[in-house]
């Protein structure tokens, strides 16, 4: 218990020390990598809220990141660039779609319930592709970032930094305290076993709903901070290849503990970048990689410093 | 008879051309201990599914405590006071004991969309639930995951679980399976206990623990009840000898 805390708070030392570091160093290049690492985190932490802790395999997470981002997206098209309203309309929208999408799909659970989440992020990829108006397949820039009454500028690339490190660490403390509350308790028995859960009066299908929808709505924060971070919106945001990544982010870094999205983001995306800089058929390492990773680690990389919450 | 608390009117259920329930009537009176014996294959699973919600019967109506219950799910039913245990052992094996009868106790105690404070150090939940673990005779085993619990100890639990929602109605599917002798002793000397405090319905193999619990005896027989009686009365039926007691009665 207590090494956990000591390991949490060497992490945030030096996630706050790195802006300053890179800027002596002369290396701002990294500032730049954390933060998507940062922003992509919080993606992965929302996942790992019902496929850790709920046992919802959901193949289709990217959807809520690309919801997120094209709130954005539009809003700053039609000239609404003020961040107090796109955030929480990101937010917003991105948890209306999760509760569309939830709402049908957790009717259906195992292989039904991944076919089900892929296809309907797929119409969403495919409906972003249809959308001449703001880019089709070719995407859109950002027209202008979020605006915050002059408090932070995203602009700065120090500042935003920040701010994504700050949202990521709220959502560890949000997710650690919703799985630990009534409410997780009954997310993690319906994973556990169904038909006790029922059995003692929990109908599991409300809380795996409401779940969906909290995940849905972190996830298009994070979308929403990712079309500030690249400043460009494509559909491919929306792919399942995109989905897929989040998913390896989870299971990579340990399932159902509260570190592990992150270090699954943080280690996917490191690989990616150490990879990328040897050969442009990174993705040929990369996978095998993975796949040694899953047999070897099987509680995920959290696993090697504790043992999973449940 | 006083009023029944369950009671099963025509109760049918077909699988093919199998009739697995074939117009069941069937009574609990508040307060007894009633039991449902029959040979391997006579329909009792099918029949307690049917009462915990788990399946629909195709015709017949199931009233309990003066509602009719037949179309509700099994959370529902639950709800309303009729708790069950499962024949083959069903608890949270990576939970605590503790936290395993907890978790009923929370689904006693209102809705659980409470998203914030730490439920696993909540004395609301945590107190009570150590008082069931004590009565069940588990108290000195709360840390240990349920995962961990021997056999026995794991049929307790169950037990423990269906306690702490606080029910008006027990329905112990084969509580006694896989035991071995002295671990049934101690689950008979549980039951004993309960007995009289609770209403319960007691599906059961172990003829010793169904002679010295129940009060009455339904047995079933290719989905009929063949005969719902004292245990005196059910051990001299003739019927009953005949189509399952045979000479171990």
């Amino acid at each position: 218990m207590k090494l956990r805390l000591v390991l949490w708070g060497l992490a945030i030392a030096l996630l706050v020390a790195l802006p300053p570091l890179a800027i002596a160093l002369g290396q701002t290049y990294y500032i730049d990598l954390v933060r998507r690492m940062l922003i992509l985190s919080i993606a992965a932490i929302s996942l790992n809220l019902i496929l850790g802790y709920g046992g919802l395999v959901s193949f289709g997470h990217a959807a809520y990141l690309g919801v997120g981002a094209y709130s954005v997206g539009i809003m700053a098209f039609y000239g609404a660039s003020a961040g107090w309203l796109q955030w929480p309309l990101a937010v917003g929208a991105s948890a209306l779609v999760a509760a569309a999408i939830g709402a049908v799909s957790i009717r259906t659970s195992g292989i039904y319930f991944i076919m089900i989440t892929l296809a309907f992020t797929q119409m969403l990829y495919y409906l972003g592709l249809s959308l001449a108006e703001f880019g089709g397949d070719d995407g859109m820039r950002l027209k202008a970032r979020s605006q915050f009454s002059g408090l932070v500028d995203l602009g700065d690339p120090v500042a935003f930094y920040y701010v994504a490190l700050l949202l990521m660490l709220l959502s560890v403390v949000l997710v650690y305290r919703i799985v630990n509350s009534r409410f997780g308790m009954v997310l993690r028995a319906a994973k556990s076993n169904d038909a006790r859960t029922r059995a003692i009066g929990f109908s599991p299908y409300f809380y795996r709903l409401a779940a969906f929808v909290l995940a849905g709505a972190m996830c298009g924060l994070a979308g929403a901070l990712y079309a500030n971070h690249t400043n460009y919106i494509t559909p491919g945001l929306m792919s399942w290849q995109q989905s897929g990544d989040l998913m390896f982010m989870v299971i990579l870094g340990g399932m159902a503990s509260t570190a592990g999205p992150v270090l699954g983001t943080f280690a996917l995306l490191l690989i990616e970048e150490v990879l990328k800089g040897w050969t442009e058929h990174w993705q040929v390492v990369l996978g095998p990689l993975l796949v040694l990773s899953v047999i070897f680690f099987k509680r995920g990389l959290a696993g090697m410093f504790w043992k999973p919450d449940a | 008879m006083r009023d029944s608390l369950l009671q099963v009117r025509g109760l049918t259920k077909q699988f093919g051309a199998l009739r697995a329930s074939d117009g069941i009537d069937f009574d609990v009176a508040e307060g007894e201990t009633h039991a449902v014996i029959g040979p391997n294959g006579a329909g009792k699973t099918t029949f307690i599914s049917q009462l915990a919600g788990n399946l629909r019967p195709d015709s017949g109506t199931v009233r309990f405590a003066g509602a009719d219950i037949t179309a509700l799910p099994a959370p529902r039913r639950a709800r309303l006071g009729l708790a069950r245990s499962f024949q083959i052992t069903s608890v949270y094996p990576d939970f605590s004991a503790l936290h395993n009868v907890a978790l009923a106790i929370q689904a006693r105690s209102g809705h659980s969309f409470r998203f914030w404070r730490d439920a696993r150090s909540d004395p609301s939940l945590l107190h009570p639930a150590k008082n069931v673990l004590h009565e069940v005779g588990l108290g000195g085993r709360s840390q240990v995951l349920a995962g961990n619990l021997a056999h026995g100890e794991q049929r307790q639990l169950e037990v423990a679980m269906a306690l702490a929602t606080k029910p008006r109605l027990l329905l112990l599917d084969e509580p006694m399976a896989g035991m071995g002798t002295e671990e049934s002793q101690r689950m008979i000397a549980l039951l004993a206990s309960l007995k009289r405090k609770h209403t319960i319905i007691l599906v059961e193999h172990d003829m010793d623990a169904v002679f010295r619990l129940a009060d009455r005896i339904s047995v079933l027989v290719y989905g009929r009840v063949i005969a719902s009686d004292t245990p005196e009365r059910v051990r001299a039926n003739e019927e009953v000898r005949r189509a399952y007691l045979g000479t171990q009665a």
